[in-house]
């Protein structure tokens, strides 16, 4: 080598990238336990959540408690997707389709605009079936409650 | 054992001729060597079968792989796990070579570009996904059928929608991916009539196909 400080810098850069192979490594496995803001530990879980709606049965329409509900899905709705291109829920609920599938269509109530104006299936605000609608589990009450169905509807 | 008596016919003749003129060794040499082909291909063939392989293009992973992650056939209470190849790739032989035929297609358009960006992939979603339907309908399912057998369907155990419609569907002559559509990743656009949305999308028509009246008859 003509030019001893190249050789020097060449040797540096070859000894830096070897050590970083090597330490590289290390600091990934210290850092790998993240922390909370209070300093807990937080750990991702190795398998799925118990998902309490998963395994749901398919049953019979569930009566409702108070008018104006939104009835709750009475059948399981695992990896039924409601996303721009498509959304699965209206595959059996449109009016286009609830006589081949056996479902309820969809309530007329949900074909209105913020605006009042009536449309020729479901309005933006009723896309989203799943903001109103809810499967139900068999879930105990967190904290006691004497509710009771709507007296027209016990 | 009288065969042995028998003078050897003209064709067991010319051949007891070939091997003495070529001798023996090649002989045995040439066999040995259609068994390594063999092996090799079917090695090959083994190889392109696995789920690896699959989603070793990027195309491959980042689209159709993700979304598969997250449905029953990736992970379930029976562990039993459908990959790629379960559904895609015929079991038997003569359409396992033609579909890895039809794939040398998937190596050009790899080199093509032609999917090689959410965009691009999304654009070109609607025309691979009509593919797959016309295949699987066209082979009444097969590849789901070799999981899931129909007439071993238990349906006072099955939901109350999924025997209700699997009587009926099936009796009709409809097959599972007339049903299915989507089991696997998210569907493409799909004209749903809901306002100016995805006009562009499957129709009704190939969506929720009509069931061939040949069809509803062959059932029976
Ligand atoms: C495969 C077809 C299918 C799909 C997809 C589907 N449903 Fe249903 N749904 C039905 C059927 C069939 C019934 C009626 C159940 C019965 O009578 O046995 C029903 C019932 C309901 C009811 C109860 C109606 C009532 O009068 O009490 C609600 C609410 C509901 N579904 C919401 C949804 C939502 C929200 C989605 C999307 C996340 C969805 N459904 C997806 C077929 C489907
Ligand atoms: C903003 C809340 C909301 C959204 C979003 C919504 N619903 Fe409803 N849904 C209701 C309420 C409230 C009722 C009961 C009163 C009524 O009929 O309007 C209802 C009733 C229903 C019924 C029963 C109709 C009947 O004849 O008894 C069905 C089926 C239904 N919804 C399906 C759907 C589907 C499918 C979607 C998504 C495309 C959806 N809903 C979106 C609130 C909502
Ligand atoms: C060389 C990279 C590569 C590999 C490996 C690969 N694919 Fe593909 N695949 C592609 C590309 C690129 C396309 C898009 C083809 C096109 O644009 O027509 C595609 C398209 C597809 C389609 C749509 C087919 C159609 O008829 O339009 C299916 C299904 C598919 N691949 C499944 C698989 C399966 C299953 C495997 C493993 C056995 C696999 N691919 C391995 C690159 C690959
Ligand atoms: C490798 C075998 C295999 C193949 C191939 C296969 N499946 Fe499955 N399928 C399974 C298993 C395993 C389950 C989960 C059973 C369970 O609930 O434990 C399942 C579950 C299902 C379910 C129930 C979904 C749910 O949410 O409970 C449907 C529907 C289904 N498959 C349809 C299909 C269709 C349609 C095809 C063809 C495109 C297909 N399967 C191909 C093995 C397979
Ligand atoms: C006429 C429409 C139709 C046809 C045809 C059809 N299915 Fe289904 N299938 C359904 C409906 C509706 C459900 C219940 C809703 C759901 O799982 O999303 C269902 C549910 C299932 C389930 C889950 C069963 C349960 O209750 O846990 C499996 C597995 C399944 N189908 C497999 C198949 C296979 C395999 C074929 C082809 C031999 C097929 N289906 C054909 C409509 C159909
Ligand atoms: C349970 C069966 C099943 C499994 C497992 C499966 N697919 Fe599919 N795949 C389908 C069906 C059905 C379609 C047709 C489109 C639809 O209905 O979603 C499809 C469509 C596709 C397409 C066309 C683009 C699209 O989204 O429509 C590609 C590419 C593809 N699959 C690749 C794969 C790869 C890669 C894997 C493994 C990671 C895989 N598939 C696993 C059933 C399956």
């Amino acid at each position: 080598m003509k030019n001893p400080s190249r050789l020097f810098s060449a040797t540096l850069f070859a000894v830096f990238v070897a050590s970083s192979l090597f330490v590289a490594p290390a600091i990934g496995a210290a850092e790998s336990g993240l922390k909370s803001l209070r300093g807990a530990e937080i750990q991702a879980p190795d398998t799925e959540s118990a998902d309490p709606f998963k395994g749901t049965k398919d049953s019979a329409p569930i009566e409702r408690n108070y008018l104006q509900q939104p009835p709750i899905i009475p059948h399981k709705i695992d990896g039924y997707n409601i996303t721009i291109k498509y959304n699965k829920c209206m595959d059996c609920h449109a009016w286009s389709r609830y006589k081949e599938s056996g479902a309820t269509k969809v309530s007329l109530t949900h074909f209105k605009t913020r605006d009042g104006q009536e449309l020729s299936n479901i309005s933006p605000r009723r896309y989203f079936c799943v903001q109103c609608h809810v499967p139900q589990a068999d879930a105990k009450p967190l904290v006691g409650n004497r509710f009771k169905a709507a007296e027209g509807l016990r | 054992m009288d065969k042995h008596q028998q003078p050897p016919s003209g064709l067991l003749r010319r051949l007891l001729a070939w091997v003495k003129k070529t001798g023996p060794w090649l002989i045995v040499g040439l066999f040995l060597g259609g068994v390594l082909f063999w092996g090799a291909f079917n090695t090959a063939m083994e190889y392109t079968n696995r789920e690896a392989f699959c989603i070793g293009c990027h195309e491959m992973q980042e689209n159709v792989y993700v979304e598969y992650q997250n449905t029953v056939h990736y992970s379930n209470r029976s562990g039993v796990r459908a990959t790629c190849p379960d559904c895609h790739v015929p079991k038997e032989w003569g359409p396992k070579m033609i579909r890895k035929l039809q794939a040398s297609n998937e190596v050009l358009h790899k080199i093509l570009g032609s999917i090689d960006t959410p965009e691009k992939f999304n654009a070109k979603r609607l025309e691979l996904a009509k593919h797959e339907w016309e295949r699987m309908k066209k082979t009444d399912s097969r590849e789901c059928r070799n999981c899931h057998n129909f007439e071993s369907f238990d349906y006072g155990v099955q939901g109350r929608r999924s025997a209700n419609m699997h009587q009926t569907g099936l009796n009709e002559g409809k097959t599972c991916i007339d049903c299915h559509k989507g089991i696997a990743h998210r569907l493409p656009e799909v004209n749903q009539s809901i306002g100016e949305i995805n006009t562009e999308g499957a129709t009704p028509r190939e969506f929720h196909p009509p069931v061939e009246k040949k069809d509803a008859e062959a059932v029976k």
